[in-house]
């Protein structure tokens, strides 16, 4: 009996909102999958976008970005900088042939526990539809990493 | 002199209480070499019921009328009528500015809308062409008027985009450029009761009245306007006007064209000055200042 | 070769009733590096903590991964135990296998093997961890004020009684702003100049305070404790030792029509003039413009006249240069001018007028000597409107926001209009009456009942001159819109309070944020309204904000607390979690290419050039270099650097890279 398919999911998260609002989940016990791993780092402007591509690779096979809603960065504009470099790279995935629906960006602030729950839930159930990730592992069977 | 070729939109009041507006806008038309091409097949603006009753047919009936006329290859339209020609400039603007009503108005009319002519007031038009005026002078206007805008000519503002709201200046300019004096006055675009000419015209005297106090005060021998509502409210309901006043007034209200007119030396008949309730008569006697009523 | 302790907490039944911390233990002591392992109930706890400094020690340990609570809660705990333990602070990090696992998901296999996958993580990450040391940041101890007026005094002699030197810089002949302006102030009616001119003189005995006024600030290099200011104090043409404010200069000076500023334009001063009799310093000043002699090479009345030959006409302007730790700005405000309002005339009408002409009719040591005398004709008027909110709350045709002070203004000049005039009558028109302060409501209820003020709720549309006197058009609407026509002798508009005119030009130039109505922008609207987001620059007063004068030196004294909490400590410390750029042997010298994306990158204005040089010193290479007093470590330049030549230290790409490795 083959265990059913249970996406791995790896989450870029801002120390100042998102981790916070993830803390908050915490504090208030709303449950939410377990798939999720998160990283933890002082802003998304710190999101390098090959992170994302190693997540992929390593064999992740969704990725949620998160961060502190426009105007609201603690460090005033790496929000700015995250959502200009995903604006590029999401064109970049798609022309790599990397399914977009994988990826989910997303703002979450401090107070927003509730809505931690429901992004890492509604993310781990739409790459669940969509089946686990294998392009990338079948490129490194062939050697390509 | 090149012809200058502009759209010419009538409307209904040109072709009948204003005749003599029409009259003397086509003597110093021809007079300044501008050709008037009246839109072919032009229908109703919608005027102030169109707005009122219905917001899409307010917009889709002056944008037929644009359509129609950048058919017939015109770049701009004039419509002397102020009304008209804010009706005109609001369904342009709203095209401009809304696709949902673009979208709507589109589908009712059934043809895609690009780029409508520039829409202009006769004073716009005149002062596309002032350098054209003072050369032909022949006989100064040397008579010290009050320029009266009205509600329509400047606001709103972005839908104009011509001259000063609250205080505006380019009638007066024209004034000037043929030797008039205009005067410093605040009552310029004040309210002189519109349409209630028809149903409470009482409301029309009073309005009017302070309005013409005011002019006669800073010693004005005439007013001077430039759309039909507010040449009949003064003019022709001059009677509940004088009613409202202890001291009663008989200056004259001419059309704009008809004091550019004049000065370029054009014979009466042709500007319609007869056709005025109130004599056009210079100067007329200033009379001592009323009080208060 | 690592050697990592694993601490796996139970929280009491908060984890261990969740996740299997038996199992995650044993998983741990199974990760590469790890040489070991415990669970413990309460690892925040004093035994907790003893048992992880003596593992520590025992093992000899070189990393720590502390698996329990959220680092946002506990990480400052757990980095000063590892301290006292003997290792850096931060070599230590925490696995949140409680916020993030065992309070989210329900007991079983995946919650406890997410556990473990977050240790992994943490402990991946603590092994390329670096002892980072704690950035010390040398303070200048000294305070520049700039702008002179009362939240600037209040901030200069707050900072100085605190014993740091202040250096206050004061663009105008005198300080004292706008409030000396003021006749009385609300919500007591005292005199402005009464209880300010005690604080000016304060200012200028002050022997911590350093006063330049005719004064401008041109540049101001550095960063936060260590910023140079450069000054530009304009020639008075006046040696100010020689003068004895003897005002002889003032009575022969033959130009004598110069609308007086001070004045708001209702007199005249000559063109070497003091600003107002109470002025400090009491010296005069030439006003260039405007001087016969530097307009023509003639007259020298002056110098001729001047009993201790004080009259220097060739003196310069001096630049100095000086050493400052802190800034506060406190450059105030500017009323909206009269001539913006179309309905009210365009600025001709000599009867409208706004509240700070008023403040100088109504002044005692104004022009009319305190008397109501309006300005065309100079007769005592008899009906005045007030006409409130003229360019406030007006999305179309002025600026949105509240001016904040001109309600109780407005209810005070009524009030002080009633007072001199006996027989007169004070009509306000406004929308809103906000009076929110501290006896303010109280204040416009005796404007009212008291002085018999009249209010009518509504605006004006027109105001025009008919006959020598004002028509003023309003409404009433709480008689439901009937329309309200006065015949006033004088109108005076509460023109909206607007910033500086040059406010844009020095915000840019000292990189401090500004709104779009260029106000100066605080580092948080909430919790910090002292501080802008250029660390060393404080805020006072109506630069930031229109506000009135009891909230200003509350301000004002919060800006000083901060530059005095700067200046407390022999140096400023730092969390050394920054972003570094890498320097190489020669010839390399750096993997950066000075591209400067980075640069432009970072909201702190943290990325200096370096130019590497050799012996001869040619330039060999412009690179970047991180100020390690500025950055804040959010390290969005880190991922905008092409070449990876620019690292964060604590969350650095070896790190986040070794996590994932993990997945």
């Amino acid at each position: 009996m083959v265990d059913p398919f249970e996406p791995k999911m790896t989450a870029f998260v801002c120390n100042w909102c998102t981790y916070a609002g993830a803390d908050l989940t915490g504090t208030s016990r709303i449950k939410y999958q377990s798939n999720v791993r998160v990283i933890r780092l002082p802003c998304t402007g710190r999101i390098d976008f090959m992170m994302v591509l190693k997540a992929f690779s390593r064999g992740s096979d969704g990725v949620i970005i998160s961060g502190c809603h426009p105007n609201d960065c603690h460090y005033t504009s790496g929000n700015y900088h995250a959502r200009r470099r995903w604006m590029v790279f999401r064109d970049l995935l798609d022309f790599v042939g990397i399914d977009l629906r994988r990826v989910t960006f997303s703002w979450v602030s401090a107070a927003e526990g509730a809505k931690w729950a429901e992004l890492v839930n509604e993310a781990t159930n739409n790459v669940r539809a969509l089946g686990p990730y294998k392009e990338i592992q079948q490129l490194a069977a062939v050697g390509i990493d | 002199m090149t012809d200058l070729k502009v759209g010419y939109y009538p409307g209904c009041s040109l072709q009948g209480s204003s005749r003599d507006f029409a009259e003397s806008l086509h003597a110093v038309a021809k007079a300044l070499s501008i050709e008037l091409v009246e839109i072919p097949e032009w229908n109703c603006c919608g005027a102030s019921s169109g707005h009122m009753l219905d917001h899409l047919l307010s917009v889709a009936l002056p944008v037929n009328v644009l359509l129609k006329a950048r058919k017939a290859g015109l770049p701009q339209v004039m419509a002397p009528c102020a009304s008209c020609y804010n009706r005109l400039a609001t369904a342009s603007h709203e095209i401009a500015t809304s696709p949902a009503t673009k979208a709507q108005v589109e589908s009712v009319l059934q043809t895609s809308i690009d780029k409508l002519p520039r829409v202009l007031n006769v004073i716009e038009l005149l002062a596309q062409v002032s350098d054209r005026i003072a050369p032909k002078v022949t006989k100064k206007f040397e008579q010290t008027v009050a320029c009266y805008y009205g509600c329509l000519l400047v606001r709103p503002a972005k839908v104009t985009g011509f001259d000063r709201t609250e205080d505006p200046v380019e009638m007066d300019k024209l004034v000037a450029a043929v030797g008039g004096k205009t005067i410093d006055w605040s009552f310029k675009t004040e309210c002189c009761g519109a349409s209630f000419s028809i149903s409470r015209s009482s409301v029309v005297g009073r309005l009017g009245a302070k309005i013409m106090q005011d002019a006669v005060k800073r010693q004005a021998e005439a007013v001077v306007v430039a759309c039909p509502m507010c040449h009949s409210n003064l003019d022709l309901r001059r009677g509940e006007i004088n009613q409202q006043l202890e001291h009663k007034t008989d200056i004259p209200v001419l059309f704009i064209t008809q004091v550019i007119g004049l000065a370029l030396g054009l014979p009466k008949k042709q500007l319609g000055l007869g056709r005025h309730f109130v004599p056009v008569k210079f100067p007329a006697k200033p009379l001592a200042p009323p009080t208060v009523p | 070769m690592s050697r990592i302790g694993v601490f796996i907490c139970h929280c009491g039944e908060n984890i261990a009733g969740t996740v299997d911390v038996a199992a995650v233990t044993q998983a741990a002591l199974d990760m590469t590096g790890v040489v070991h392992a415990v669970d413990y109930k309460y690892m925040c706890s004093d035994p907790g903590q003893t048992m992880l400094k003596d593992a520590i020690v025992e093992k000899k340990l070189d990393g720590v991964v502390v698996a329990a609570c959220s680092p946002r809660m506990h990480e400052p705990t757990f980095r000063r135990t590892a301290e006292e333990g003997g290792i850096n602070p931060y070599q230590c990090e925490m696995a949140n296998i409680r916020e993030h696992c065992s309070w989210v998901h329900e007991k079983g296999t995946p919650t406890t093997a997410k556990a473990i996958d977050l240790v992994r993580f943490q402990v991946e990450k603590v092994k390329r961890n670096h002892p980072l040391v704690p950035i010390r940041v040398p303070v200048t101890k000294k305070a520049l004020v700039l702008g002179g007026g009362i939240a600037g005094i209040q901030a200069a002699l707050d900072i100085a009684n605190t014993g740091s030197p202040v250096l206050l810089v004061e663009k105008s002949p005198s300080i004292g702003g706008h409030m000396s302006q003021l006749s009385e102030t609300f919500p007591t009616l005292d005199c402005s100049q009464c209880i300010l001119t005690p604080r000016m003189v304060e200012v200028a005995r002050h022997p911590n305070i350093t006063l330049y006024t005719y004064s401008e600030l041109e540049k101001l290099d550095g960063f936060i404790g260590n910023f140079k200011a450069t000054i530009r104090r304009k020639a008075r043409k006046i040696d100010e030792k020689l003068c004895n404010g003897c005002g002889v200069c003032q009575q022969k000076c033959p130009v004598k029509k110069i609308p007086d500023e001070f004045n708001e334009g209702l007199s005249n001063r000559p063109a070497i003039f003091v600003p107002f009799p109470q002025a400090v310093p009491n010296k005069p000043v030439i006003d260039l413009a405007n001087c016969t002699y530097f307009k023509n090479g003639k007259c020298k009345a002056c110098e001729k006249l001047c009993p201790t030959k004080a009259i220097r006409l060739d003196q310069e302007d001096q630049i100095e240069v000086h050493d400052i730790g802190a800034v506060v700005l406190a450059t105030g405000f500017k009323t909206m001018p009269v001539s913006n309002f179309s309905e009210y005339g365009y600025g001709k009408y000599k009867d409208v007028i706004d509240g700070m002409k008023f403040e100088r009719l109504a002044s005692a040591s104004g022009p009319t000597g305190g008397a109501m005398k309006r300005p065309s004709d100079g007769k005592t008027p008899q009906h005045v409107v007030f006409i409130a909110c003229a360019g406030s709350r007006d999305r179309l045709k002025g600026v949105p926001y509240c001016s904040k002070i001109c309600c109780m203004y407005t209810a005070k000049h009524a009030m002080l209009y009633q007072h001199k005039v006996h027989g007169g009558q004070a009509t306000v028109f406004y929308m809103d009456v906000r009076a929110a302060g501290k006896n303010y409501d109280e204040f416009v209820r005796r404007a009212v009942e008291e002085d018999g003020v009249k209010y009518v709720r509504g605006r004006v549309s027109r105001v025009y001159e008919d006959d020598g006197q004002l028509v003023v058009k309003g409404v009433d609407t709480l008689l439901g819109a009937e329309p309200v026509e006065i015949r006033a002798d004088m109108v005076v508009l509460a023109t909206a309070v607007q910033a500086q005119n040059d406010a844009e030009e020095l915000a840019q130039r000292l990189h401090v944020s500004y709104d779009p109505y260029k106000f100066f922008a605080e580092a948080h609207p909430k919790l910090r309204p002292v501080e802008t987001n250029t660390a060393g620059i404080f805020l006072a007063g109506t630069c930031q904000a229109p506000r009135d004068i009891p909230e200003t030196v509350a301000q004002a004294s919060g800006a000083a607390v901060k530059v005095a909490g700067l200046f407390s400590q022999p140096e400023l410390t730092r969390e050394p979690i920054i972003a570094v750029v890498d320097r190489q042997p020669p010839p390399v010298f750096s993997h950066c290419v000075g591209c400067f994306l980075c640069k432009s990158a970072c909201p702190y204005q943290a990325i200096e050039e370096e130019s590497i040089k050799n012996r001869n010193g040619d330039v060999l290479k412009v690179v970047a270099k991180v100020n390690p007093g500025l950055c804040q470590g959010c390290g969005t330049c880190v991922s905008t650097c092409r070449t990876k030549a620019i690292d964060l230290q604590g969350f650095s790409n070896e790190q986040v890279f070794a996590e994932l490795m993990c997945i």
